[in-house]
């Protein structure tokens, strides 16, 4: 796989490279067992420091997707999107009831952006304000 | 001057500096300059017009004295001038031959392979190569020196846009493949995302900020919001902006804690390596701070 960095983001370059990597799970690019590249090939076609592809693929072993094999590189261990159809398909459902809650009372999809993204970040840090 | 540096805790510093300074006549182009560099970093040394970049990257080489505190670096270092500099009667080949015999070190298959990367004729008078084959010729030089650490003063500079991410791309494969130190200085800091991982950013001869690139970005973030006198979380305003109903800020926020939640009214935003470098230097400008 092919790895790019978006200069003009403000997101960490390891941590654009860790989105990437998911990114093409989800998308079936990249399947358990798969290899991923070796850091020396990533920096020499993505023109990337090693120190951040070392960065982002100990990012990836850390969350249980891939796993590091001694002397024969970074490997796929777990897909993402494994969570059951049915599972997947109540909650589709549950949510849409919601949204359609949120325009009832009057929210853009701006609003719902907002509020959805507000409860996501709740859990990652200390709430101040 | 050049001291031999000793390994301190776990992380081996390549580049360690104290308190370094140095005049030209009575004015001082560095001042108390504090820092590690630690080994196997690709380090950006970024800075406005005269902030003593080049002066640090001298001293720190040995090729010019300091005049106050001490600078040492671990094993060989190899430097290249912003000038790139090359003999003009001799060819790519013969540049490589002086290399050979003037380097305790020498890979000739490293340099000439940088060469034949970037298709530079061997046989042909450098005052004949173009400006930018001229510097590879002083890059496969430096390069062929296998350094610990490699100081390279805007390498990019005068390059065209596919040849900077080539000499990049190179540059980076030969730290991967050495665990060679780099500290290069640079005016394009939109290019250094993902390049470097580490920040020393002068100015007015003085370090303004440095340390993990990745750290530093964490731990800055800009807010706006309605116009208030003070930011929505706790932390060192770095940059403030306020018009009639609005107000930004840019936080340095405390070390070693979680980042903070918004809520309400105030939306937050990361920082490019190009906000936070401007936001900083801007700060240096009006005469705040340092």
């Amino acid at each position: 796989m092919e790895f790019r960095i978006d200069r003009s983001s403000g997101l960490p370059a390891y941590l654009q490279l860790v989105r990437q990597v998911r990114e093409a799970l989800r998308m079936g690019w990249l399947s358990p067992g798969d290899r991923l590249p070796t850091v020396r090939d990533v920096v020499a076609r993505s023109g990337v420091n090693a120190n951040t592809v070392l960065k982002a693929y100990r990012e990836l072993e850390l969350s249980g997707l891939v796993e590091a094999r001694q002397g024969s590189g970074t490997f796929v261990k777990s897909g993402l999107g494994s969570t059951d159809p049915e599972v997947m398909a109540a909650l589709r459902t549950r949510l849409a009831e919601w949204v359609r809650e949120a325009r009832e009372a009057g929210l853009d999809i701006e609003d719902i952006d907002a509020l959805v993204r507000s409860v996501l970040t709740e859990g990652e840090g200390v709430a101040v304000g | 001057m050049t001291t031999v540096v000793e390994p301190v805790g776990d992380t081996a510093i390549a580049v360690r500096a104290r308190a370094l300074g140095k005049r030209y006549r009575s004015k001082w182009a560095l001042r108390e300059c504090t820092f590690d560099l630690p080994e196997g970093r690709v380090a950006a040394l970024v800075g406005a017009n005269g902030a003593g970049k080049t002066t640090l990257m001298t001293v720190l080489s040995g090729l010019l004295d300091a005049d106050e505190g001490s600078a040492g670096a671990v094993g060989r270092v190899a430097f290249v001038s912003q000038e790139k500099p090359v003999y003009r009667h001799f060819s790519a080949a013969e540049m490589l031959r002086l290399g050979a015999r003037l380097n305790v070190v020498w890979d000739e298959a490293r340099a000439r392979r940088w060469l034949a990367r970037f298709e530079i004729p061997l046989d042909k008078a450098c005052g004949k190569l173009s400006g930018g084959q001229q510097a590879q010729v002083a890059f496969a030089l430096a390069i062929g020196s296998r350094p610990d650490v490699l100081m390279l003063d805007e390498p990019l500079a005068n390059l065209d846009p596919l040849a900077r991410r080539e000499v990049t791309a190179e540059l980076l494969s030969e730290v991967a493949e050495t665990g060679m130190t780099v500290l290069l200085s640079t005016h394009v800091v939109a290019e250094l995302a993902g390049v470097a991982d580490y920040l020393l950013l002068l100015a007015h001869g003085r370090l303004l900020a440095g340390g993990d690139l990745d750290e530093l970005l964490a731990r800055h973030v800009g807010y706006t919001g309605p116009r208030s006198d003070a930011p929505p979380v706790p932390g060192t305003v770095v940059a403030a902006r306020h018009d009639d109903n609005q107000s930004s800020f840019l936080v340095e926020l405390p070390a070693g804690q979680p980042r903070p939640v918004v809520a309400g009214q105030w939306t937050e935003r990361s920082l490019t390596l190009e906000d936070y470098v401007l936001a900083q230097l801007e700060t240096t400008r009006k005469g705040a701070g340092a």
